[in-house]
């Protein structure tokens, strides 16, 4: 009993330390445990989800196991941890986890007063709304007096407030605590629409008996800005998380893929690809990596695009087409900095 | 040399009561010690990682909507007004939950006493399948499985001007006119009157040992002078029916799925833990006392009121206060079925979009804590009123 209680001491002790050191060197951190720990989502398809055998797969995990890959040149070296929209950021803020990478909206409240700090965008999105056929909406300015069914504890709560507002239409507002259930009492017919992310709709439309029953509206009304977040104030550990996905888009946007970077790394010439695959210089070492860090993030996860299109493209039960999440080059949005 | 020995026996730490009183002091510093490191731990590791505190965010607009809201509440009011809001839906969902559960406790629990077989059976049915299944699958049992399955608005059932759909119960909506107060007043006029009623009863039977039903009799005086002054008035009510629209149900008043499915299962729950609370006390009062009123002439449902009743009070309060207060916390389970309660709009979407963790989590256990201490306040106050007076 005595040796219980002292043990539980010390432990408590030891956690007490822990926390109070745990603000800076995350690397260090991560290195010492020999795996990142990573807060991902409760299962949403395409995204962050674990299969009958509990492997996880989607655009999120991705990013975790990109660094992993860059830290640990192993892209299993990641732990999961699965949480709800209210959970999240306690998580990170805690130490519990090392990388939130949970479809998280980058807004300007969460990046400045939560001690959090928003790495990249991993998938540009926006909020829309999903509604039975038979009711003949066509648009979502129609939608006055409806009843709105939505998950609680996300930006979509503002939003679709804001949306109402700023057209003056009324509506009653349903919030539940969990996606799963939000969508059952829509299914239910306890709502008339059911909104979320456009990226999320499609995932939970698949989900539903007969997904051909409803429509989603054409209206964006929001920019939800998904990516990974980090603690406050440790700028390495950020610029790591930052950089894995850059290294992604980058690759993709140079031709390198899983597939032919070890091709590409033996024959080239271009000197910007040899310093990326770290043929030429040492990169990694301002990062406090490997000189091989980007060229295992190719290697272990592939660039952007077969992340893209290996859990969200339209070969995937999600079926999201590339739109805004395609190069620069190819009419999207994603431009990452050079590596150099 | 003896007078020394007799001076440090006589020393300070050598009295008891000194010792004990250095013990108290010690741990108190001790507590105060812990409580003054874990609190500073906090503040230096909440600063170290650039983490916001204070409550200022309770002035801040809060831009959500909230399904149920007693007080007037838009999107463009502050989080400190959702506050409110969420704590009055907790209070009210306590308050009615506590009301209901008692009747259905009283009433289940004599009915498990009951001599008719089929009645005493269902009663025991009922508690013990209610008591052993947990509370929350009760609550998506009523939420999904029962008020789901109501027709849509559009099939809505119509009892007169009342509807009743998948989006909630619908009933005409009272609007004052001008000449309502002159109803208030009547109201006013048969509560003095239904008072004067009942003291002139009680007089009566003190002093000729006749006996009048004063209580059906102010009922009585309070419905016919009320309606008397309405009519006088000229009906100065109006009301707002409820009508179908495209998607849903507009004007009248609704009472939403959600508030009837966390009642429902509130009161049946808490109901059956009662129902056994009341049986017990009834089976603690001695036979031997019924017995007695008996052989005293007084009638069964006198015996029962006079005799049983009151006796069984003392047994049944303490434990009952047990179940008062389970009710109230776990009214906060209604966030799971999209009731805005307290749980749900403040550690839910306010913590979420403020990140203010360990404010909003002080202010909901603040809230749960002078609840149940209030309940329990009230209810050892009417503990030492029924208790055993002796003279």
């Amino acid at each position: 009993m005595k040796s219980n209680v002292s043990k539980l001491l010390s432990t408590a002790a030891i956690a007490v330390t822990v926390s109070a050191g745990a603000t800076a060197g995350t690397l260090d951190d991560v290195k010492a445990k020999g795996f990142i720990q990573c807060g991902v989502s409760q299962g949403v398809p395409g995204f962050s989800n674990a299969d009958d055998k509990g492997n996880w797969t989607g655009i999120d995990v991705d990013s975790c196991r990109a660094a992993a890959a860059a830290v640990f040149g192993d892209a299993t070296k990641v732990k999961f941890t699965p949480l709800s929209a209210k959970e999240r950021f306690t998580a990170l803020q805690s130490g519990e986890i090392d990388i939130l990478s949970r479809n998280t909206t980058w807004t300007y409240t969460r990046d400045s007063s939560l001690g959090l700090d928003f790495t990249t965008v991993n998938f540009y999105d926006g909020q829309g709304f999903m509604a039975r056929k038979d009711l003949g909406v066509e648009s979502a300015k129609d939608l006055d007096g409806a009843t709105v069914c939505t998950e609680q504890g996300t930006t979509t709560e503002l939003n679709m407030a804001d949306f109402f507002r700023k057209n003056g239409l009324s509506y009653v507002p349903v919030i539940v605590q969990k996606a799963d259930e939000a969508l059952a009492a829509y299914d239910s017919g306890r709502c008339d629409v059911f909104t979320t992310d456009k990226s999320g709709l499609a995932a939970h439309r698949s989900k539903l008996g007969d997904p051909s029953a409803h429509v989603i509206l054409p209206e964006t009304i929001s920019k939800e800005p998904l990516g990974p977040v980090v603690r406050h104030g440790d700028n390495q550990w950020k610029d790591i998380v930052t950089w894995s996905i850059f290294v992604q888009i980058n690759a993709e946007e140079m031709g390198i893929s899983s597939k032919n970077v070890a091709q590409i790394k033996a024959d080239t010439k271009d000197p910007g690809i040899r310093r990326l695959l770290g043929a030429e210089g040492n990169m990694g070492e301002q990062l406090g990596l490997s000189s091989s860090w980007a060229y295992d993030v190719i290697a272990l996860v592939g660039n952007y695009g077969e992340s893209f299109e290996n859990n969200v493209g339209p070969n995937t039960p999600v079926g999201l087409p590339r739109g805004v999440n395609n190069l620069w080059t190819e009419g999207g949005v994603l431009y990452a900095p050079p590596v150099r | 040399m003896s007078d020394k020995t007799s001076t440090s026996n006589e020393s300070f730490l050598n009295d008891a009561g000194n010792r004990a009183m250095l013990f108290q002091i010690a741990l108190l510093a001790l507590v105060v010690f812990i409580g003054y490191y874990l609190f500073s731990n906090l503040q230096a590791n909440l600063a170290n990682r650039g983490i916001s505190t204070g409550f200022t965010f309770l002035n801040e607009p809060a831009g959500f909507p909230v399904l149920i809201h007693l007080i007037e509440y838009t999107e463009a009011d502050t989080y400190g007004r959702a506050f409110v809001v969420a704590l009055l839906n907790t209070f009210v969902i306590s308050f009615i939950g506590i009301v209901l559960a008692t009747l259905i406790g009283i009433v289940m629990g004599l009915a498990r006493l009951s001599r008719n077989w089929l009645v005493a059976r269902l009663a025991t049915v009922y508690i013990e399948s209610l008591r052993n299944i947990p509370l929350l699958l009760q609550m998506f049992f009523w939420y999904f499985a029962v008020l789901s399955a109501l027709p849509s608005p559009k099939n809505s059932l119509l009892f007169g001007d009342f509807m009743l759909n998948k989006r909630g119960i619908y009933s005409p909506n009272p609007i004052v006119q001008d000449g309502f107060g002159l109803v208030i007043f009547g109201f006013i006029v048969s509560i003095i009157a239904s008072i004067a009623l009942i003291v002139w009863a009680k007089k009566r039977q003190i002093r000729t040992g006749d006996w009048f039903p004063a209580y059906w009799g102010s009922l009585g005086i309070m419905i016919v002078v009320t309606l008397a002054f309405y009519f006088i008035a000229g009906s100065p009510l109006e009301f707002d029916l409820p009508q179908k629209s495209r998607f849903n149900v507009t004007g009248g008043m609704v009472l939403p799925p959600e508030f009837v499915a966390v009642l429902i299962a509130l009161a049946t729950y808490t109901g059956s833990f009662i129902a056994e609370i009341v049986r017990a006390g009834i089976l603690s009062v001695n036979w031997g006392q019924t017995e007695a009123a008996r052989s005293l002439g007084l009638a069964d449902n006198l015996t029962q009121r006079m005799i049983v009743l009151p006796q069984a009070l003392r047994v049944i309060i303490p434990p009952l206060t047990s179940q008062y207060l389970n009710l109230a916390k776990n009214s906060s389970l209604g966030a799971a079925i999209a009731y805005p309660e307290l749980v749900a709009v403040v550690m839910g979407t306010t913590l979420n979009q403020t990140g203010q963790a360990i404010e909003t989590i002080g202010l909901c256990m603040l809230v749960y804590g002078s609840l149940s201490l209030s309940i329990s306040l009230f209810m050892n106050w009417y503990n030492k009123k029924m208790s055993l007076t002796e003279r």
